[in-house]
């Protein structure tokens, strides 16, 4: 069990760092490295978190960090996987942390390549739903309906099910997570470094400054998400589909608040029509009646 | 006992591997480079080479993945050509930015469109300005010899920039000749095993390549500058040890044939320097006073040889299997700029010769030549460049 108490009281994530207030992002860096301690290389690609840690000659992430092209991270976290194993160096754990333009877009081939040679690493997409660092524009992983500098009406398609795209890899753990969920998120992170193989997990990283909302409310933005199901916390461990707190208490309709309460907190919402929001509700539900037939079967 | 193997330049090249003792390599497979990674893969798997192979998935993430390997300490090898180096541009400026000394054979082949898969410097060239130090080989044994001497060089803290070791496409990468394998004892005394001076290391952290403003960005490519110059300086020092070592020699930055006397001077690379000399040797029984000066680095460019060249001749025919659209062959361009302030200027003549594959023999040289003396015994060059055997 992990229990907030019995974190480490290092900071890894160093002050003076330049990510916005209210940084989702930033609280899951802060998180990972309370989760994983200092044994780390962290593979970073152009990202916010190629800008959060502060220009040379400081840094104020207290890991090592190789900072990578943008749609590299796949493949320079497997060179460094197989430098350490020439090395002999068997305790530190290589960590891909990129963005969702990272991960969705630019980057995909690089990971799916680096998942199908089971390389041994985590590779942790942190998804704020548009490309952040340079000013917001549409990713792979906008929702249906959001304002972005390059949807100004609203994105016109879907989000891709990237978590499901990882499974279909059969790499050996694929999560998803949200930094309002620490204890959830730190205990995905662990049960990561214990696995051999391509672990894949999926955090939903609220921006105020993409989302247009209130800086003060990103922890709420992450539990509203859950709560009304458009994030849903789960694993697919060896193929095996399981729903974990507070998403396995919500597979009944009712359970879930309605996907409005959501989306009206969040500015870049504000164009959807009464059409679009039903239209996401439906998507949803139809979503978790997938969850939900998984969660009975259990193997995706 | 130094072993002598006939065998392709591509299976060279992956004997050199093993023999610089490699960690990890990279590489996805492209014609005409297949047959380094087949080898390789087939060294690696019979357990005869201790090399990781990672096989990506594309040319750009080969060298993204030397990039992390490298810079996690341990010595890095891809192999790519053509369209794979091109679609790496982007992670090329990232290795040699990040200092990392990476060795890459590059099989020269020209780019598409239409698909076309012979020699020529069209890919390698226009890498030429991404801070990596290139060579550029004549023959088999210089592959061998080199890829050994370019992990000595960049390894070098002077150094530490990356090195592309060129070799034509089919000419040398499909065509059996003699090596001379020196004793592995030998090797090993040439080229210890590698000692980073830094690398990615959790009990000392620090950020490589993070965000580098105004303020400091132009100090680390002043650096790199520097660098160049040192290798410059090291690359004919490197070549002589290897040659009392291991038995070849190759003319550090330029190799030079029978150029003391000469009025006219050939100036070419790779392949081209040896048809070359054999058409030096025929053009001088039939009087002509010729030699030719084989460029073997491009990156950093031999201007201070050339010029000194120079200073004995009357005219330089510089012959280039490649071209800058809307300028001139690549050579003929920084031989002119090498030569701008010099006292003494030659006449010069650019020919472009041998693209997409088309043969350059000794044939075509003399005609080269015999062309440009034509000019230089008339003191005038009628045509800045001339397209060679062009079908008009």
């Amino acid at each position: 069990m992990v229990s907030i108490k019995e974190l480490s009281k290092e900071e890894y994530l160093l002050k003076g760092h330049i990510a916005c207030a209210g940084c989702g992002p930033a609280i899951s860096l802060r998180l990972l490295f309370k989760a994983l301690g200092k044994k780390v290389i962290l593979v970073v690609p152009a990202c916010c978190s190629s800008v959060i840690p502060g220009p040379y000659p400081f840094t104020s992430f207290a890991v090592p960090v190789q900072n990578i092209l943008f749609e590299a991270t796949g493949a320079t976290a497997s060179g460094i996987v197989a430098a350490l194993r020439q090395r002999e160096i068997r305790d530190v754990t290589v960590v891909g942390w990129a963005g969702d333009g990272g991960t969705f877009d630019i980057g995909i081939q690089a990971l799916s390549g680096a998942a199908e040679r089971e390389t041994d690493f985590i590779y942790i997409c942190y998804d704020n739903e548009a490309y952040g660092n340079t000013g917001v524009q549409r990713s792979g992983a906008t929702p249906y309906g959001a304002w972005t500098t390059t949807t100004p009406t609203g994105k016109k398609e879907r989000k891709k099910d990237m978590a499901f795209i990882m499974a279909a890899h059969r790499v050996p753990y694929v999560a998803t997570a949200c930094p309002s969920y620490p204890v959830d998120f730190i205990k995905k992170i662990r049960k990561a470094k214990e696995i051999r193989g391509t672990k894949f997990i999926h955090i939903l990283a609220p921006c105020p400054t993409g989302w247009r909302y209130d800086t003060s409310k990103t922890v709420e933005m992450g539990r509203l998400a859950v709560r009304t199901g458009m994030w849903t916390l789960f694993e697919i461990e060896n193929g095996k589909f399981k729903l974990n707190s507070p998403s396995d208490k919500l597979i009944d309709r009712t359970k879930r608040k309605p996907v409005r309460e959501y989306l009206a907190l969040q500015d870049r919402f504000r164009k959807l029509t009464e059409v679009d929001i039903e239209k996401i509700q439906k998507w949803v539900d139809e979503d978790w009646e997938r969850y939900r037939k998984l969660a009975s079967n259990q193997y995706v | 006992m130094a072993q002598t193997v006939i065998d392709t330049a591509n299976h060279i090249v992956a004997y050199a591997a093993k023999a610089a003792r490699v960690q990890v390599i990279a590489a996805y497979p492209i014609t005409p480079q297949t047959s380094i990674v087949e080898r390789i893969a087939e060294l690696v798997e019979s357990g005869e080479f201790s090399a990781e192979y990672i096989r990506v998935e594309s040319e750009h993430s080969a060298m993204a993945a030397c990039i992390g390997a490298a810079a996690a300490g341990v010595r890095t090898f891809t192999a790519t050509a053509a369209h794979g180096l091109v679609l790496m541009h982007e992670a090329l400026h990232w290795a040699s930015g990040s200092r990392l000394p990476i060795v890459m054979p590059v099989v020269n082949r020209t780019l598409g469109p239409g698909w076309n898969i012979w020699a020529d410097y069209t890919d390698s060239m226009s890498q030429r300005d991404t801070g990596w130090i290139q060579f550029y080989c004549a023959d088999n044994q210089e592959v061998f010899d080199t890829i050994i001497q370019a992990y000595k060089l960049c390894e070098n803290e002077q150094v530490l920039l990356p090195v592309m070791v060129c070799l034509e496409a089919f000419i040398l990468s499909h065509t059996y000749m003699p090596v001379k394998i020196p004793d592995q004892e030998k090797i090993d005394d040439f080229l210890p095993s590698y000692k980073p001076k830094w690398f990615l290391d959790v009990d000392n952290p620090f950020s490589l390549a993070n965000i580098v403003s105004p303020e400091y960005y132009m100090e680390f490519r002043y650096m790199m500058k520097e660098a160049m110059e040192n290798a410059k300086q090291l690359i004919p020092e490197i070549d002589k040890e290897y040659g009392e070592l291991c038995g070849f020699e190759h003319g550090g930055l330029i190799e030079k044939y029978k150029c003391e006397d000469a009025d006219l001077i050939l100036l070419t690379m790779g392949t081209m320097g040896t048809e070359a000399m054999v058409a030096v040797d025929n053009l001088r029984n039939e009087g002509l006073r010729v030699g030719t000066a084989r460029v073997r680095v491009f990156r950093p460019f031999p201007k201070e040889e050339i010029r000194k060249l120079a200073e004995t001749t009357q005219m330089f025919a510089m012959i280039d299997r490649g071209i800058s659209f809307g300028m001139e062959g690549f050579l003929a361009e920084e031989t002119k700029a090498s030569l701008y302030d010099q006292k003494n200027q030659p006449l010069t003549a650019g020919f472009v010769a041998g693209l997409g594959g088309r043969d350059v023999t000794f044939k075509t040289i003399e005609k080269i030549a015999k062309k440009s003396s034509e000019w230089m015994r008339a003191g005038r060059v009628e045509k800045e460049t001339v397209w060679v055997d062009l079908k008009e």
